[in-house]
């Protein structure tokens, strides 16, 4: 093959393959390929700064291919083309230091705004604290007298196991059931107070745009307020040791008089 | 630059040579055999640790475990990356340093070349060490190349080879790093001024001085973590009155500079190639060294971006988050650098350039998914998922590792004075490109929608696109075999024969001594003008 | 040496040399055996004995090779000038690996000990999880590993050992002044009574040690107030053990007629790095005995 076809055949191959990732995005029926929106003003406000960022990284990812490729195009030896002689200029320079530093000061704001309010622990109505062991969660309601541990469901445990009869194909959210759930009421600022029984583990639920580690001997908080009620799913994201994909996050979000219930059965039943 | 190659003028030939048989490359002083044995053993070592990488394809090919347990898992996730940071890319970084430094300065060898010959032969055993411990009970260290303790304190007869063969890496490294200073700053030929020195000079010079700073202060973390392991000290740990995070904020005021030393000399060798392909000098080359001084000096103030999720002070997050998006700024005025060197210019597409070209793409890529993470309150959901094992692939691999390729593709036959297969090399550029992307792309896509990493089995959602990482690590890993021939047959001296100048663009001293170099370039300091 | 001599006037290349691959041995040897050895393998310590033993012979050759290169008047002014660089970096890798230790202390005094105690912005730790732990120092932690202790004192042996210290860098510099004035006699002189000044500091240390542990029943294990004494102080001891030999050597050499007024770099470097352990104990003596 001459180096030429070659050439052509590759940009061609690469083309494609851009192409159809970028139309996959659009068809229907591909697997999640971007940040969920959430369920709480907080992942939504997160999901808008995501999708900010991605947007400016994209139109400046463009810019510079666009222009890389103008050059290899236009300004190529086989076209004839003559090299200038210029090769510095002060002023351009400044203009591509100060225009990125200003984009970046723009989307600094938002940002902050954002931590800030994330960070803002105070006012909850009601504790939760969360503890990570070597390979489940354990709850613990501050406020009511419930306390419990989360494990991985038995059907997703015998599934995964190296030569399994048993097909993850075949578990209904494989790797992502628990055999008791956490239970939060919806439209309740709830703060979550993390920590650890053994190593460092952390509590992601991608849904409500909340991930911190749980450290031994240390408590981190966060504060959550779920607007929908629904199940929310999510999954240990410290490495822990073997168990670490293993150890998942679900938290049911109830309308605060089903959530009472709840809290009066488990008490009932303990 | 003036200067005709008078290589053999001051000495009779019998001093010109190497030692004769085996004892030459363990007693060698010589920059270029070190270098050589550098780039070897980093070759080797890509091969290896990219087969562990395979192996983490391999079993992430579908849902369930199907091929090995979770800890072997993970021990093949932290061994790929140890080996591929400090056995792959480091050693590349260095061999290329060696080889080219002291041509490029117009100098006989390095300034300490027994020295440099410790450095290189440290590494073999460390390795050792460390690979050794995949045959122990408990096998090999299975908590993540960050070393996070209190999980790595669970850590088997593994431990202490771990720790004492990151030591080891560290020694070779500051000796290394001494060195290239010493060489940089007193070996210089008489009128190679600071701002004369080429780029790849220029980036070495701020990289070695990153290594210097920071390799001293991961042998001292890793020292703490080897005595609350085995003599009952307390930093790690809450109950002595230590902290678990104190270690991540050592480990990273390390690890932060230590990514930038594995991309600087890749700014730096581009640097060479853009402007001899296209046939015009580099736009702006003070520039572009304030703008990798700039990086240096900000890379010392951001470690903590890599802990946003540690629950950290709201002052300090925001102090992170500002100075880790200010890298930008001086990492774009080297892009636009270099496009402003192809605008107007005279290019052709030689296996160098087109890794150089494919190198500005896809780390812009790369850098522009690290901006990203850099928003604290979206990293919350980048931290620990693909989207961060996409950015630092896009980054090292179709970076750091094609900036490497492109740089050996661009001085092999000054090396051994053939050219290399051009038809054999555009097909590895293409193959790697496309197998590159096929298998990064797909994990901002996963880890967007919520993968987390380091994890052997995951949720069926996750299934497509990792099967798509996989084929693309299959087919990228199999490219390679072409690179491997190549290089082969280049050094067995097949091939056409090279010009002095190899290039129709390339410029400096290097290209001024015969192809291959002699064995001592310059005996006596070349005119620099 | 024949080719060497070709090069000399403008540059040195030393030939192969079979030093480094002793010293990587030695290296791997020593870690190789003091790994085993801390999984139980009764064999590591000998292998790490070995090792040792290998990287000695590799130091004695290696400087020797370089003595004799420089008595021979191998070297000019561009190798001394490498050297001097060398050995300036060198010794601030050193500052750096000390600074991990100096952070460490920082970060847990004015984060982790507080954060324990119920103070600042992670406070709720301390109320939550320790509630009877309040933020002191020194302290060995919430759960007082390693017993009951006593802080060492800074006004008694460690402030003797400053004042030893800081005159033993002024006795150096006395010898320092008399090289330069070719005064062979001067410099042993004092050089000497540096050395044994640093060999009196090592003694007082020893001896601080063993009151710590059999008075104070302050150990290693004194949780972070232990562990942050007795690494940097410890750390540091190993420096001025080294920095003591290196001078003890310089100290030989001289007598035996080796350097002179305007070719004395060995003690130049052994100066500088023992100028380096003082400022380090400095450093040590304010943040580790008096804060
Ligand atoms: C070669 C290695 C390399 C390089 C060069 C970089 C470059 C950058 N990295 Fe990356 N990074 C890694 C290797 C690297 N990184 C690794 C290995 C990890 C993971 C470690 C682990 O956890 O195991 C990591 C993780 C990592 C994190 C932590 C993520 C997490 O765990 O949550 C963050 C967060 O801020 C980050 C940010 C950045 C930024 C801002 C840059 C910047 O330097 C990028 C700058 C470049 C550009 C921005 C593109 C070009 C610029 C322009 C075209 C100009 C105009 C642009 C704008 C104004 C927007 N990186
Ligand atoms: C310079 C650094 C570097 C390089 C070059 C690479 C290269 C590659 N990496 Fe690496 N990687 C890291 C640094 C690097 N990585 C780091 C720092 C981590 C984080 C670790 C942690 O979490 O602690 C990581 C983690 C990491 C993960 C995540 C693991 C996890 O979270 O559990 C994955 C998963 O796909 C991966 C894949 C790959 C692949 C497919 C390549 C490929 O590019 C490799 C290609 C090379 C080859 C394939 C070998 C060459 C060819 C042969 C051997 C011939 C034979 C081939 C065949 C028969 C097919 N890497
Ligand atoms: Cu728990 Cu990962
Ligand atoms: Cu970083």
């Amino acid at each position: 093959m001459s180096t030429n076809r070659l050439k052509f055949a590759g940009a061609g191959l690469l083309a494609a393959f851009a192409l159809l990732l970028s139309s996959s995005a659009m068809a229907a029926g591909w697997p999640p390929m971007n940040m969920p929106e959430g369920v709480t003003e907080i992942s939504r406000e997160v999901y808008g700064l995501h999708m900010m960022m991605l947007i400016i990284c994209a139109v400046i990812g463009a810019l510079v291919f666009i222009i890389m490729l103008a050059s290899i195009i236009l300004h190529r030896k086989s076209r004839g083309a003559e090299p200038a002689k210029w090769h510095e200029s002060t002023s351009v320079e400044i203009i591509w230091t100060v225009i990125p530093f200003m984009i970046l000061v723009a989307v600094a704001i938002p940002a902050t705004a954002t931590l800030v309010k994330m960070e803002d622990t105070s006012g909850a109505e009601m504790t939760v604290k969360i503890t990570g062991y070597q390979w489940n969660w354990h709850y613990d309601y501050l406020d009511h007298d419930i306390e419990f541990f989360s494990n991985l469901d038995a059907d997703s445990t015998r599934a995964y196991q190296l030569g399994s009869d048993l097909s993850p194909l075949d578990v209904e959210y494989y790797l992502l059931n628990v055999d008791e759930p956490m239970v939060i009421p919806t439209n309740t600022r709830v703060r979550l107070l993390l920590t650890a029984g053994d190593v460092i583990h952390a509590w992601w639920v991608p849904e409500f745009a909340l991930k911190k580690d749980a450290i031994p001997g240390f408590i981190n908080e966060m504060w959550v307020n779920v607007e929908e009620p629904g199940i929310y799913r999510g999954q240990c994201a410290e490495l822990c040791g073997r168990g670490h994909a293993f150890m998942p996050v679900v938290v049911i979000a109830k309308e605060p008089a089903e959530f009472e219930a709840w809290v009066a059965e488990r008490t009932d039943t303990e | 630059m003036a200067y005709s190659a008078t290589a053999d003028e001051h000495h009779d030939a019998h001093h010109d040579g190497p030692a004769p048989g085996l004892m030459r490359w363990v007693t060698t002083t010589n920059h270029k055999d070190l270098g050589t044995l550098y780039l070897w053993f980093s070759l080797i070592m890509f091969f290896v640790g990219g087969s562990m990488a395979l192996v983490i394809r391999a079993e992430l090919f579908q849902p369930g475990l199907s091929l090995v347990q979770p800890e072997f898992f993970n021990q093949m996730t932290t061994m790929h990356a140890l080996i591929m940071i400090f056995g792959a890319v480091m050693p590349a970084f260095v061999g290329l340093a060696n080889w080219l430094l002291p041509m490029m300065i117009g100098a006989p060898d390095m300034a300490l070349p027994r020295v440099n010959n410790w450095g290189f032969w440290i590494l073999p055993f460390a390795f050792t060490l460390l690979l050794s411990t995949l045959f122990m009970p408990g096998g090999a260290p299975a908590l993540g190349w960050t070393m996070y303790p209190p999980l790595v304190l669970q850590t088997g007869e593994a431990f202490p080879f771990l720790i004492l063969s990151i030591h080891l890496m560290g020694i070779s490294s500051i000796m290394g790093a001494i060195n290239i200073v010493a060489t940089i700053l007193n070996m210089r030929a008489p009128g190679m001024t600071l701002m004369k020195m080429p780029l790849f000079v220029w980036s070495w010079l701020i990289t070695a001085y990153l290594l210097i700073a920071v390799m001293p202060v991961l042998a001292g973390a890793v020292t703490m973590l080897f005595t609350d392991k085995f003599f009952g000290t307390a930093f790690f740990s809450a109950a002595g009155g230590g902290d678990p995070v104190l270690f991540q904020h050592i480990f990273w005021f390390f690890g932060h500079p230590e990514v930038y030393i594995l991309i600087l000399p890749a700014f730096g060798i581009i640097s060479h190639i853009i402007p001899a392909f296209c046939r015009k000098p580099l736009f702006g080359k003070a520039s572009m060294v304030y703008a990798m001084a700039a990086i240096a000096f900000l890379s010392f103030i951001v470690w903590a971006h890599h802990m946003f999720t540690v629950g950290m002070p709201l002052a300090a997050a925001l102090f992170f988050m500002f100075a880790t998006m200010l890298i930008a700024v001086p990492t774009g005025v080297k892009i636009f650098n270099w496009l402003a060197t192809m605008w107007r210019s005279a290019m052709t597409f030689e296996t160098p350039m087109l890794f150089a070209l494919g190198f500005v793409f896809m780390f812009t890529i790369g850098g522009l998914s690290g901006l990203m993470l850099a928003i604290v309150p979206a990293d919350f959901q980048y931290h620990d998922s693909y989207f961060v094992v996409a950015h630092f692939h896009y980054v090292l691999v179709p970076g750091s590792v094609f900036a490497i390729m492109a740089g050996v593709y661009y001085w092999l036959p000054k090396w051994t004075g053939v050219m290399y297969s051009e038809v054999l090399g555009k097909l590895h550029f293409w193959l790697t490109t496309i197998f590159v992307n096929l298998t990064f792309f797909p994990m901002h896509f996963i880890g967007l929608a919520g993968m987390p990493r380091r994890i052997p089995d995951y949720a069926l959602q996750f299934t497509t696109f990792n099967q798509m990482a996989t084929v693309g690590a299959i087919g990228f890993g199999l490219s390679q075999l072409i690179f491997l021939y190549i290089v082969i047959r280049s050094v067995s001296r097949a091939g056409e024969k090279a010009s002095d100048r190899v290039w129709e663009g390339s410029e400096g001293l290097e290209f001024e001594v015969p192809s291959p170099a002699p064995y001592h370039t310059f005996t006596t300091p070349p005119a620099v003008r | 040496m024949a080719h060497a001599s070709d090069y000399k006037n403008v540059y040195y290349v030393p030939h192969g040399s079979y030093w480094p691959m002793v010293g990587s041995v030695g290296l791997f040897l020593l870690a190789g055996g003091f790994a085993m050895a801390l999984n139980g393998h009764g064999v590591g310590s000998w292998v790490s004995i070995a090792g040792a033993a290998t990287l000695l012979v590799m130091v004695f050759g290696w400087f020797r090779d370089v003595i004799n290169e420089s008595v021979a008047g191998l070297y000019n002014a561009q190798v001394e000038r490498t050297y001097r660089w060398a050995m300036g970096w060198f010794i601030f890798s050193e500052g750096m690996f000390f600074g991990a230790f100096f952070g460490a202390l920082f970060y847990a005094r004015t984060f982790a000990i507080s954060w324990l105690g119920g103070e600042g912005e992670k406070g709720l730790t301390g109320n939550l999880l320790w509630p009877d732990f309040a933020a002191t120092w020194p302290t060995a932690g919430p759960l007082e590993l390693g017993g009951e202790f006593i802080a060492m004192g800074a006004w008694g042996l460690p402030a003797i050992n400053t004042a030893i210290l800081l005159t033993s860098s002024w006795t150096l510099t006395i010898a320092h002044h008399a090289i330069k004035e070719d005064n062979r006699q001067k410099v042993i002189n004092w050089l000497a009574a540096t050395v044994a000044l640093g060999v009196i500091f090592l003694f007082i240390q020893g001896y601080e040690y063993v009151h710590a542990y059999q008075d104070l029943n302050l150990t290693l294990e004194s949780g972070i107030y232990g562990s942050t004494f007795f690494m940097l102080t410890g750390f540091h001891g190993l420096h001025v053990t080294l920095g003591a030999i290196i001078l003890a050597v310089i100290l030989i050499r001289l007598i035996k007629g080796h350097m002179s007024a305007d070719n004395h770099f060995a003690f130049e470097a052994g100066a500088w790095y023992w100028h380096f352990v003082d400022v380090v104990w400095v450093g040590v003596f304010i943040f580790v005995y008096i804060l």
